[in-house]
Parts: C-alpha cells; structure tokens; sequence
C-alpha cells in the first residue's frame, strides 16, 4: 500500500514539473493491474523518469562549471586519472571528474606528532616493523613501456606530476587547437556497436549468446558440468540472444600530438638540462592531466645525432654525450610527423630545450628543417636556457632564429624563449611557459 | 524475513514491525550512495559528479557491497542482487541490528519525529519548483549552505531533550563555574572544584540562603563580576535563539531577508535539516556497525538455516568482523567491544567491588556471576555515541585481550620505503587514535558584539588544530554571499619554525580573515605564542 501511494506520488509530481517534459510510461489507472511482483520488478528508483533522480552528464556538469566562472565563482570540477596495473606492463586507465566541498574542517596534518597512525592487531613487540611499501609508487612496477602502447604511456613520471598538472591547468590552454580528421574532441559522439542488448539489436553477439544459453540450461539441468552434452538438446530462452546494438560513445580519441626534443650534449651539463627538463615535466604534467588521453606524447633528445627514446623518465632521466648539431633531431622530428602522416589527424606541437650552442654556425640545415616543421605544427616553442658564462651574449641558437624572421613572419606559430639556467627559478619557468603557448 | 524479526525481538532487539526491503544492482548502489542512500533526497551536482566519478572507478574495481539500511520510517533496506538467499538472511539480521539502533539510541532522538523519506521527498519537490524558477542560482544557494552545513548545531537541539529534566542551578551561578571562572579568570582544576565544594556547603548548611551568601562572597573576592554577569546576559539574550550559524545568517541577514531573496532561506533550511538528520549516523559509526555485527553473528550461528553454508559464513563474516594486521575496521572494533563489555559485565566487573581492587591476579579471576551482561549492552546501545563509547571502554584490558596496538608510518631514506611499526601498545595512545579518527568538525560561532549588518564576525574555537587554510577563502566566499555583506572569521593558525638546534617549534599565531566582495585579506592579530 504504502508503495503504490508514494509511487503515484512521483508521477503527479513528474508532471507537475515544468522544465521537463517526457513521456510517462508508468502503470495505468487499471487498480488491478498493481500487484507487489509486478510493482517489485518495475520499482526503478533511478529511473530518470522519475524526479528521484535525474542523473547529469559529464558534459552538462562541465557546461556547468564553465557558467560559474561567468558568475564570479571559481570552477570546482576537475579531472584526474585513476590507474589500474595489469600484467605485462599495461595498465587500464579511467578518466574521473572529482570536486571537493570547502568547508570549515580540523587539519590533522599540523601537529607535533607528525607521523600517520592507524591501528594493528595480532603478535609483535612495540618498535617491530611489520609492513613495508615502496615511498615511489612506481619502483619496482617495471618501466620501460614504449610510447606508442597508449594509455599506460606516462607510468614512469613522478607522482607529484599530477599535483603540479593540476596548478598549472589553471594558468594553461593549448594554443591554435583545432578539430583534425576523423578525431574528435571530448564533446564529440561516435556511434558504434558496442552495447550489448538481450532479444533484439543489429548483430547477434554469438559468444556472448552461447555463454548465456549454456547458463540457462544449467539452471535447467540440462547440462551435467561433469558429463558431455548433446547441443541439440539444449533448451534457446528468446532472452538469451545477446545483440550488439548502436549506441553513442563518447570519443576519446587523441587529437595532440606533443614533441618534446631536448638538447643532451656535453655542454649542457649541469643547470640548463636541469632548467629545460624541469620545463618540459611541467608542461608534460600539465598536458597529462588537463587533456588526458587526448594528448599523444613523443620524445627526442640529441648531441651531434638524434634519437626517439620511449618515455618521459627516459628523456628525463637521459644523461649528458657528446657534442652538438640542432638540425638532427629537427629531421628525425619530420620524419616521424611525415612518415605517420600525424598532421592530418592531429594538432601537433614542438617543445624544444637547449642551451643554445650548435657547430653549425650559420644554421642552414636547422632552418631548413624548422621551416617544414612549422608547416605542420599548431605550436613550436624553443627554450634556450643559457649557460652562465654566455652571460650578455647571443647564443648560436638565438643569433641564427633571429636573423631567419621567423620570429616575426610565424609569430603565431613560433615562440622562443631565452632564460638565465644559473639563476632561473620556478616561477620564471612558468612564465616562460606562457611565453611559449600563448 | 518475519521469523528473523521473532527471533530479533525474542533475543531482546525492539523495532518497529514495518520494514521495506529492495534488491538492487551494484549500479544503483554506486548511484544511491553520493545520496546518502536516500533515493528522494534533493538533487545536486555534487553526487552527480561523485556518481560518474564512482562508476568510472567501478570499471577498475568492482566492488559488490551486500547491504545498506537508511533511518526512515519504516526503515528501508537495499539488498544486492548477486546475494544468495542463506546470505540475505544472515544479512537481515544485521540490518534488524541497525534499525534496532537507528530506532533505539538516544543520539537519533531527533530523527524519531518524522520520516526522512518522506521529508525528502518534499524538500527535492520543493526544490525542482525553485528551480524552474531561479535557475542555476537555486544550485548556488544549496552550495553556500553546504558549505557551513557541517557547523548545524546536531548537539544543541539535542541537548534540548535532555532539558526536559529542570535543572535547578540558577544562571547567574552556571555562569559563575562555566563561563567566569574557566574563560575569564583562567583558574585550575583544582581551584574550581574547591570552589564548587565551598558553594555545595554553603547550600547544605542553608538551603534558603546558601546561594546568595556565597555570592555575597564572589563579589567580594572579584568586584568585577556582577558587571561581567549583565554583559554576558546581553549577548546570551541576543544569541539565544539561535541553534548554529547557520540559523544566525538565515535570520539576521538583511540580502536574505529582502522579499525576492525569501526562497533562499528555505533552501538553506532544507540543507541545514538534512545535514542534521545525517549527524547521528556520522557519530554511531563504530558502535553501530558494532552493534549488528555483533547480533548478526549471534543470532544467525544459532538460526536453522545456516546448515550447509557454514563455511561460506565463516569466511564471509570474517571478512566483515575481523580485525586487519594493520588498519582501522569499524565493524570489528565496535563489535570486539560490546563482546567485551558484555563479558566484563557477566563478571561483574564494572562494579565498585572490582573497581577498588588493586591486585593483578585478584582482578583477573574475579567473577561475581552477576550475568548482567546482556542488559549492559543494551544500556550502551541505548546512551551511548563513538566518542562516548571508545572513550569509556577501551582500557588496557581490552587493548590486551585482543593485541591491538597502533600502527606508525615512517619512511626510510635509505631505502626508499614507508615502514609501518607497532608503535603502541598502550591503551591510552590506542584510545587517542581512535578518537583521532572520529568526525569532529570545528565549533564556530558569532561574536554578537563585533556583528552588525555590515559585518559578520565568526570566531572559530580552536583546539588545537588550525582549519584547512585552503578551503577557507572559498567558504567565507560563500558565507559572503548569504549574509549579503563582509564576512570576517576569526581563527588560530599553527606556524611551524625550525630552531637553529634543527628542532622544530610550533607557534599559535591568531589571524582574521575578512572577506569583501569576494577578496580574501588576512591579518595577524597578536603576538606569536609558543604551543
């Protein structure tokens, strides 16, 4: 009884809202038709037709957050990824929403006793440790994957890079980023048959179809798990066809592509490879936690010859060689973009490091290469972070970039940035940062 | 199901006869719990967000929760779909537990008037209209009072049920023991209960007189006092009516009081009232999960029906009730618990008899066979929350019998590794841990005095923690709004120092936020005062 009232409830109340007008399908006025089974098996308290719930989207809610800051009031919703590791190396990944609620809450983190507690139980004396675990999180997970395997791409990164992605998506865009190709940005649908549908649909999901029938007649008893059977015996419920059917998913595809070429030659030993590699996990931390999985990451590092290594804790890590020519790594850089033919599904941008120190004087080559590259790049940004003692004046680098006009001529495509490596400090890293995207 | 309920109330259990029992899928358990379980609670973006958020992380790891049981009348209780039927038994009987509790313990006082779902479900109505009227600007107002709904006065509105019984002390001599000597004076301990013996002998030689001869006295000792009295009445005068904060702003807050702005405060309201309704539920966690653990196990070991599932039980049930090498588990400490109160109490043990014993061995056999353990548990059920209950009954016997102890977690540099080492054994530091966990929001009320329409001052009463800086400027932002002009919080923030001998010392240092057309300023008010 009690049921039925409250029921009858939530449809008056449907219909009395005026925002939302849908088709009601709830029982119809027949008193006979309600019975407890029946009412039971339709009890849908998160049905969306009924007010009890009306569960958002993930797009109306950031469609939302957008409107507050219109309002005067800061964003609250933000993105992190939540990482499952698998065997061999792999790992799933989801891409989560999270919010918090300020409120007025106790901090426990100041106090004079400054380690966790929590409690224990069983044998053991006071002072016995009783349980280890890696303060990395990453060590001894193995490393190494190769760039090209997807979403467990950035595994080897510090664990802090999230936080600090999360600072800086604050101050950060990604300049010129248009819709490429076939790949679409995280508001766009594609249609594919990926549901699964019992009875009807477009395409007949034969294993999954089989699993259910053998299900069913083993409830049946007609099959014995110990004994063989005869498939023609078996019993075919409608409800065990499983069908694919069309269905609207959101496209996750990447549509970035990120260079990030760095000088490692003898020269740069010390501060400036300290100042570019800092520069390049910020903006890699960044990028890793405002476009996720959008964002497709390559890495170069060069002395007198280039070289793709797999992953950013390679390319962070990278110790110093021999000496240096820019244009290599510029090359290989084409090479990749042309052979994968890249910009015609992606925007793709060039981070590159160096000290600015090159044997060839003139630049000729690197000119050369430059100019194709920023045929194809959204966003070329060049970092010289200058060694002391080429303290007043132009680096190698600096003379011939000038001198070419691109600056002026590609301004919208080109930006170089030049910092002190002895004294620059991370708010100037930042600042660069800027210079460089926006 | 009513056979459990015949067995519940014949092992002493007391609950209402109505219950409502759902079976529901993983999904909608994801779905429900951002709401506090409670399906026609009021919609926001929040448990939207929290609901995605959870359903993505599902997709890695999958959880399969068996139950939930929500305080409504009558109490509804969701069942997972994947739980074989012997499983669903053994979980009734927690959840009778549960309602027993919900239904019996004097910190869900408040809740025993109205059902909540019922409530809800005319708040959320209430809501969607507001909404299609004001807009997105409804979901500010929820967030605002959101924001301060952990201030709601839970503990106030209670106590005015305790009030029922007339306390003869008179105002002026509370204010005397309460207030003057504690906050004003700074006396000890030991001087106020001197002075209460003195004031309970004045009141046995004369019960006409006593009162006004020893204030005769007070005035003589502190002339002040009788000044410092009337004050104190004013401002009591002024603040009276109010339960929390919250109701403070709803009331005395002339943006909010405007005719237009009138729909706010009924937001507010519903916020406010929800977030109370939650409170006991927040505070009886470990007792309460204690509670059914405990009564689950009992009462299905001795019910018919577990034949043939008996192992499936053992390892089920040890996976809820036991209790982990290291980590805090709710259920298994609250249960442990009542065991021992209960056994402690079939020997007596709780009376004055053992308590004035002082011999180890004497201790440890004695047993009166009062057997009055069953009703003690029930005593605690009934009068008991987590602080209460943690804070009276865990001693070293206890701490003993079950090897408990707390964890520390340090790192070792040299390795690269957090180790995790049995600190403690000590019943006292197993205590604090304890309570260290327990939800305890900050008390934060208004300064009357420094309050007018174009300022609210709140002072935060510090104990020894400072709040989570960063969340205040978003806070007071929204404090701001509701009270239509300035906001100022006074506060107590810990500033850490190293010493030139590489200790570290903390120094309290008193700070005023203000809050002005959305910009946060902050001063310091006094001198830095060493911990």
């Amino acid at each position: 009884m009690e049921q039925l009232n409250d029921d009858e409830i939530k449809k008056h109340d449907f219909e009395g809202e005026k925002n939302e007008k849908k088709s009601s399908n709830t029982h119809s006025g027949e008193i006979y038709l309600w019975n407890d089974f029946q009412l039971l098996l339709n009890f849908k308290p998160f049905n969306s037709e009924f007010p009890v719930t009306n569960l958002k989207t993930l797009d109306e809610l950031v469609e939302k957050d957008k409107q507050r800051e219109k309002d005067g009031f800061p964003k609250r919703i933000r993105f992190g990824k939540v990482v499952k590791p698998l065997s061999g190396n792999k790992a799933k990944v989801v891409v989560v929403p999270t919010t918090t609620e300020p409120k007025f809450y106790h901090d426990d983190s100041i106090t004079e006793d400054e380690e966790e507690t929590t409690g224990g139980s069983g044998k053991g004396e006071e002072g016995e440790i009783i349980g280890k675990q890696y303060a990395d999180p990453h060590q001894g997970e193995g490393s190494g994957e190769g760039a090209g395997q997807g979403d467990s791409e950035d595994h080897d990164i510090a664990a802090d890079a999230q936080e600090l992605g999360k600072i800086l998506t604050e101050e950060f865009h990604l300049p010129n980023l248009k819709n490429k190709g076939n790949k679409h940005s995280l508001k766009k649908y594609t249609y594919t048959l990926t549901d699964r549908n019992r009875e009807f649909g477009q395409l007949l999901d034969k294993k999954e179809t089989l699993k259910s029938i053998i299900k069913t007649n083993i409830v049946l008893d007609n099959i014995n798990p110990d004994d063989f059977f005869d498939p023609s015996n078996l019993v075919i419920n409608p409800k065990d066809k499983i069908y694919r059917i069309m269905s609207k998913e959101k496209d996750f595809e990447a549509q970035a592509v990120v260079f990030f070429v760095r000088d490692y030659s003898g020269s740069m030993s010390g501060k400036p490879a300290e100042i570019v590699v800092s520069q390049h996990l910020m903006i890699y931390s960044w990028l890793m936690y405002q476009y996720q999985s959008n964002v497709l990451t390559k890495f170069i590092v060069h002395d007198t010859e280039a070289k793709v290594v797999p992953d950013f804790y390679t390319y962070y890590r990278y110790q110093v060689a021999g000496g240096t020519y820019v244009f290599p790594a510029f090359e290989l850089l084409n090479k990749i973009i042309e052979t994968e033919q890249l910009q015609k599904d992606y925007n793709i941008y060039v981070f590159y490091g160096t000290d600015g120190d090159d044997w060839e004087n003139d630049g000729k080559k690197m000119l050369d290469e430059l100019r194709k590259t920023l045929v194809y790049s959204s966003r070329c940004g060049i970092t010289i972070a200058k060694n002391s003692w080429a303290k007043g004046q132009k680096t190698v680098v600096e003379k011939y970039i000038e001198s070419s006009g691109l600056l002026t001529d590609k301004k919208e495509f080109f930006k170089m940035d030049t910092l002190e490596a002895e004294k620059a400090t991370d708010d100037e890293i930042i600042k660069s940062i800027k210079k460089l995207i926006q | 199901m009513e056979e459990c309920k015949i067995r519940a109330r014949d092992a002493g259990l007391v609950f209402d006869n109505e219950t409502l029992e759902y079976i529901v899928t993983n999904r909608d358990m994801l779905e429900l719990s951002p709401k506090g379980m409670i399906p026609t609670l009021y919609d926001y973006w929040v448990n939207d967000v929290e609901t995605i958020k959870k359903k993505e992380i599902y997709k890695l790891y999958p959880s399969n929760p068996y139950e939930t049981v929500i305080n409504t009348r009558p109490a509804i209780s969701f069942y997972n779909d994947n739980n074989p039927d012997w499983l669903n038994i053994m979980i009734f009987y927690h959840v009778l537990g549960h309602i027993d509790f919900f239904q019996n313990n004097i910190f869900f006082r408040e809740t025993w008037n109205y059902d909540f779902a019922g409530k809800a479900l005319a708040d959320k109505r209430l809501i969607n209209s507001l909404r299609s009227e004001y807009g997105r600007w409804v979901d500010y107002i929820i967030e605002f009072s959101r924001n301060i709904n952990n201030l709601n006065g839970y503990n106030k509105i209670l106590s005015h049920y305790r009030n029922e019984k007339k306390d003869e002390t008179s105002e002026i001599i509370k204010y005397y023991f309460n207030v003057f000597l504690q906050d004003i004076k700074h006396k000890n301990t030991n001087y106020i209960s001197n002075q209460i013996n003195i004031f309970n002998e004045y009141i046995s030689n004369n019960k006409e007189i006593g009162e006004t001869l020893f204030l005769a006295n007070i005035n003589k000792q502190f002339p002040e006092f009788d000044a410092k009295f009337k004050k104190y009445q004013q401002s009591a005068e002024k603040q009276k009516h109010f339960n929390d904060i919250i109701e403070f702003i709803s009331d005395k807050s002339t943006f909010l009081n405007k005719e237009e702005n009138l729909w706010m405060k009924q937001v507010i309201d519903i916020v406010r009232e929800t977030a109370i309704y939650f409170e006991p539920q927040i505070r009886t966690k470990t007792i309460n999960e204690g509670w059914a653990s405990f009564w689950h196990e009992r009462m299905f070991m001795s019910d018919d029906r577990i034949k043939g599932h008996e192992s499936e039980f053992a390892k089920i049930n040890a996976g809820v009730t036991s209790i982990s090498r290291i980590g805090l588990n709710p259920y298994a400490i609250g249960m442990r618990l009542l065991k021992f109160i209960e056994n402690q109490a079939d020997k007596g043990k709780f009376e004055y008899d053992f308590q004035k014993i002082n011999n180890i061995e004497q201790r440890a056999n004695f047993n009166n066979n009062s057997n009055s353990g069953i009703d003690s548990i029930f005593e605690v059920r009934r009068n008991f929350n987590d602080f209460t209950f943690v804070n009276t009954f865990v001693n070293q016997d206890f701490v003993d019998e079950y090897n408990l102890f707390t964890v520390g977690k340090r790192l070792n540099e040299k390795q690269g590794i957090f180790e995790y080492y049995i600190k403690s054994r000590k019943a006292e530091d197993y205590k604090k841990m304890l309570i260290e966990n327990q939800y305890h929001p900050p008390l934060i009320n208004v300064n009357i005095d420094k309050t007018n329409d174009k300022n609210l001052y709140l002072v935060h009463q510090f104990e020894n923690k400072q709040l989570i800086k960063d969340f205040i400027p978003d806070t007071l932002i929204g404090i701001e709004f509701l009270w239509g002009n300035q906001v100022q919080l006074e506060t107590i923030e810990i500033v850490k120092q190293q010493l030139a001998n590489h200790d570290t010392k903390f120094i309290n240092r008193k700070v005023i936020y203000t809050c002005k057309n959305k910009k946060i300023t902050k001063t310091q008010i006094d001198n830095p005062k060493t911990a």
